[in-house]
């Protein structure tokens, strides 16, 4: 793609804005739902908030190079902040906004963040909490003002106020925000994010305005996209896919981005706006399905007949009507019959009625959720990428969609597979640096450009689709020398809508074993229906009844893994149930939610060894962190079942047959 | 045991503002008030204030009287003896109505939301002595009732948002959770706008987390819209961090009155709660 004339000069978000500000001044630009009612900023509108908060960050004395830190749910204002800091230069770096205050005080002081524009008192509370260990912050702009009122300190700003501040400033220099946009170049730092770092401490991943602009056109171009999409900005500001899709692209392409009112609301404002381009990680799709499987259980008769024979049918043909293949007329009319009746109306209540292009990545998707949404005929793809080449370097093309691969190189992407079976890949996308971080980067790039992803995987024969199987460091072997790929046998199991987490461990060890963590809202349903007794999580996961359901999917999963004889050593041999659920709080979990598996086995040594033991039970006492950050103590007493395990050689379906 | 003199009591409420102690108008204060079901003696002579903007608790061990206490502050209970001064006028008893239109709402130990009604329905109910057109023009739907309408739903808006319950404002309430129904019944006594807020046990039957919001909920109702406050709570960690100053009865007697620091230092007091036999 030879870049226009016009592309060679808007190489900044700024500029990009005040090329939409020219083009569609009155077109709406970012939403948000207040009071109940969406209230929307045209481009122009934008301009004007931009402008006035750029220069009031100048006037507390943000300059070109320094960081904003920005915490918060995804709000105008917050995004705002982004390209106000980009305007002058300064580098915005988002942070999670559920993060603790010790976790964001290691970023702020990592970045040296010296202003922070955060959302609301909750924030403000954790950056006073660590503001001694972070002396190069010097201050604090609030949005939201409630609670606040009674807060008196030098360093502590009202958003607004710092706006009207801008104002009197940008009248005293009309010049000065014209004259820092036009400093801005395309090989400026854009943005810095923080990797969630399942080991060590987060890295601050330092990406330039060409790595985010060129990655972003390149996504468009490829998927057609246009100035009348329509997207929710619900996905942490902090990750790097928010920032491509409810950011970058948006400027890009110069489509609309709506706020949800409230996290809690983000189903029913999803409703209301109708994305036409969604991404969403694996585990909200699998939610929705969830959800959606408990309400049809629940339904009339009438209803619940109508959905499964429909739903059958969608199974049969949904997916080659999507993807444009020969379907008898017969099927068609009857396809076209159930999206009256029950696809349409379905896609309404999911909020994907509008959507033409669904994203899902992070994780590997269940091949039933993945057909699920597609024979619904919602075009839903995989992508695979990290934070390192700004969110993805594969994407599947339309009509080559396999819920087991993550597609071809996107444009302008190199990949290959180095010796060691590691994925490794070139693009416009890659990262600058990590931030104060040499050796890192220089672990992580190669001189001439190539960055080791750190996943193992290889490009499928028949297709040319690329398909990973594990962490490059997670593959590891058994005692007998088989391979040993845990990721992969996890994913497998969470498949089944009753587990919502399972960490598998054999790496060094005789065989394999897991532990589980049930899906409270599904396993809870289920047990309704069987009139099952239980108080809560510990009382539900220690039921024989739910012990002998999970036994049943991995019992599943074992045979899946018998019949290719790579994995059949790796089949599980005992499992538990865990007593609590992994939560991002107690470090169990990464805030992108992965299982940090050694964390957690450390953490539950006694368990891992009784699976390694003969014995049944198992008592453990285990420290929890509340929301509120105050810790407490659960104990319980944990079961230990054994699996079946099959034999490898014989492929049981085909004896059947 | 005799009456005991509350500290800075002024016997001319309402008639000041700030004094030269620092100390804020008093909003209600109320005078030996006696009040007997039968030969029950609920409360037996009680005198207290509550100035304005403060939080005031009144705690003590079940049976105390605490609740009792309430219902005659907003005249559902008519006390045999002593008098009530709302806003500097003096009353022998209270009644509901006068003490709802002069100012005063509450929220029930027992939840009682109409449970068939929307959250956002629930609220615009706490509206209804603000809506001042008839039932005719409420009934078309037309000039200043409609007017008056989008007021009213803008100003339950704001609640919903300043409660964080945006999620559920089309949820009948009688769906919800008791930690959020408790949540609804705080927005619907905002919805008056309240000069004085009664909370009888906001925080019961709630785990840590509900509560932890709730006492965030109440500190700002206070700081936000100024709202004078009296709570009654059994938790008394909630109760010594929220306080201004806490009123302890014990069988329908005044054990103490004082700040928190006080109050938990108070001999009397440990005893009430730690259970000394009584006479």
């Amino acid at each position: 793609m030879d870049p226009t004339e016009q592309d060679d000069i808007l190489d900044t978000f700024p500029k990009l804005l005040h090329s939409h500000v020219q083009l569609r001044p009155e077109r709406d630009a970012i939403r948000e739902k207040d009071l109940g009612i969406w209230q929307s900023w045209t481009w122009a509108e934008a301009a004007v908030e931009i402008r006035a908060l750029a220069c009031g960050l100048a006037r507390l004395g943000l300059k070109r190079g320094e960081k904003l830190a920005i915490v918060g749910d995804n709000r105008p204002r917050l995004y705002w902040g982004m390209t106000a800091a980009q305007a002058l230069g300064a580098v915005p770096v988002p942070l999670y906004q559920d993060a603790v205050a010790d976790e964001m005080a290691y970023v702020l002081d990592n970045a040296d963040v010296k202003i922070a524009l955060v959302e609301d008192q909750e924030q403000v509370d954790k950056m006073l909490e660590v503001r001694d260990r972070c002396p190069k912050v010097e201050h604090i702009i609030y949005d939201e003002t409630r609670g606040l009122r009674l807060y008196e300190h030098d360093f502590l700003h009202e958003f607004e106020k710092v706006q009207q501040d801008g104002i009197a400033f940008d009248h005293d220099h009309p010049d000065f925000y014209d004259r820092e946009v036009a400093l801005g170049k395309g090989s400026d730092v854009s943005i810095m994010l923080y990797t969630s770092g399942t080991t060590g401490n987060p890295k601050g991943v330092v990406l330039t305005n060409d790595n985010v602009i060129i990655t972003a056109r390149n996504g468009i171009i490829r998927e057609g996209l246009t100035s009348n999409e329509e997207v929710l900005a619900y996905l942490p500001m902090a990750w790097v896919g928010d920032n491509l899709f409810s950011y970058a692209q948006s400027y890009v392409a110069g489509f609309c981005v709506s706020c949800p009112e409230n996290p809690t609301t983000i189903a029913n404002d999803l409703r209301e706006i109708g994305p036409t381009y969604y991404f969403a990680p694996p585990r909200v799709y699998e939610n929705m399905l969830t959800q959606v499987m408990i309400r049809m259980e629940d339904a009339a008769e009438i209803k619940r007949k109508m959905f499964h024979y429909f739903m059958e049918h969608a199974r049969r043909v949904g997916v080659k009507i999507l993807n444009r293949e020969k379907v008898s007329l017969k099927d068609a009319l009857l396809y076209r019959l159930g999206d009256i009746l029950v696809y349409g109306p379905l896609k309404d209540v999911l909020g994907l009625r509008r959507t033409r292009l669904a994203y899902t990545a992070g994780e590997a998707i269940g091949p039933e959720i993945f057909d699920f949404y597609r024979s619904l005929g919602i075009n839903i793809k995989q992508l695979y990428g990290q934070t390192e080449c700004m969110v993805f370097i594969c994407v599947q093309p339309d009509g080559e969609v396999y819920a087991d691969t993550v597609g071809t190189p996107a444009i302008d992407v190199e990949i290959k597979i180095d010796d060691n079976g590691e994925i490794m890949y070139r693009s416009p996308g890659v990262f600058h640096s990590y931030y104060k971080n040499p050796e890192s980067t220089a672990s992580t790039k190669t001189e001439d450009g190539w960055v080791h992803t750190g996943d193992a995987g290889f490009f499928d024969e028949h297709n040319g689709h690329l398909k990973i199987i594990d962490r490059a460091k997670d593959v590891g072997k058994l005692t007998d020398g088989t391979l040993f790929a845990p990721k992969y046998i996890e994913n497998k199991l969470k498949f089944f809508s009753f587990v919502k987490e399972a960490v598998v461990y054999g790496d060094g060890r005789d065989y394999s074993t897991a532990f589980i963590n049930i899906d409270l809202d599904a396993v809870g349903n289920w047990a309704e229906r069987r009139n099952l007794a239980y108080s809560g999580y510990i009382d539900l996961a220690s039921l024989k009844d739910v012990y002998q359901l999970i036994k049943e999917c991995v019992d599943k999963v074992n045979q899946d893994l018998s019949e290719d004889s790579r994995l059949a050593n790796s089949q599980i041999h005992r499992f538990l149930i865990l007593h609590k659920e992994l939560d991002a709080d107690d470090g169990e979990l990464t805030r992108t939610r992965k299982v940090r598996r050694n964390y957690v086995g450390e953490r539950y040594d006694v368990l891992v060894e009784a699976l390694y033991s003969d014995k049944q039970q198992c008592h453990i006492e285990t420290r929890v962190t509340f929301e509120d950050g105050r810790t407490g103590t659960l104990a319980a007493d944990v079961q230990i079942w054994d699996a079946e395990v099959y034999p490898a050689t014989i492929l049981p379906r085909e004896a059947a047959a | 045991m005799g009456r005991r003199g509350v500290p800075g009591h002024n016997p001319a409420p309402g008639s000041r503002g700030v004094s030269e102690s620092g100390l804020a108008e008093v909003i209600l204060a109320v005078e030996n008030i006696s009040l007997s079901f039968g030969v029950m003696k609920v409360l037996d002579n009680i005198s207290f204030d509550i100035r304005r903007g403060e939080i005031r608790s009144i705690i003590g061990p079940n049976g105390a009287g605490k609740s009792s206490m309430l219902n005659v502050i907003n005249g559902f209970y008519h006390p045999q003896q002593g008098s009530i001064t709302f806003k500097g006028a003096t009353r022998r008893q209270m009644a509901p109505q006068v003490a709802a239109s002069q100012g005063i709402a509450r929220t029930f130990q027992n939840i009682a939301l109409f449970k068939g009604m929307s959250t956002l329905d629930n609220i615009m109910t706490g509206r209804n002595l603000k809506m001042k057109t008839n039932l005719f023009w409420q009934a078309l739907h037309i000039g200043p009732a409609r007017a008056e309408e989008l007021e009213n739903r803008e100003a339950a808006e704001k609640i919903i948002d300043f409660l964080d319950i945006q999620a559920i404002r089309k949820k009948p309430v009688g769906k919800l959770p008791y930690g959020l129904q408790k949540r609804v019944e705080l927005g619907r006594a905002l919805a008056a706008e309240p000069e004085l807020l009664l909370l009888d046990e906001p925080m019961a039957g709630m785990n840590s987390e509900e509560k932890e919001d709730m006492c965030r909920f109440v500190l700002d109702v206070n700081s936000e819209f100024g709202t004078t406050i009296a709570l009654i709570e059994h938790d008394m960690g909630v109760v010594m961090d929220l306080s201004d100053r806490v009123l302890v009865l014990d069988y329908g007697k005044q054990l103490a009155d004082d700040v928190p620091d006080k109050v938990r230092a108070n001999q009397k007091v440990i005893d009430a709660y730690l259970g000394v036999p009584h006479e």
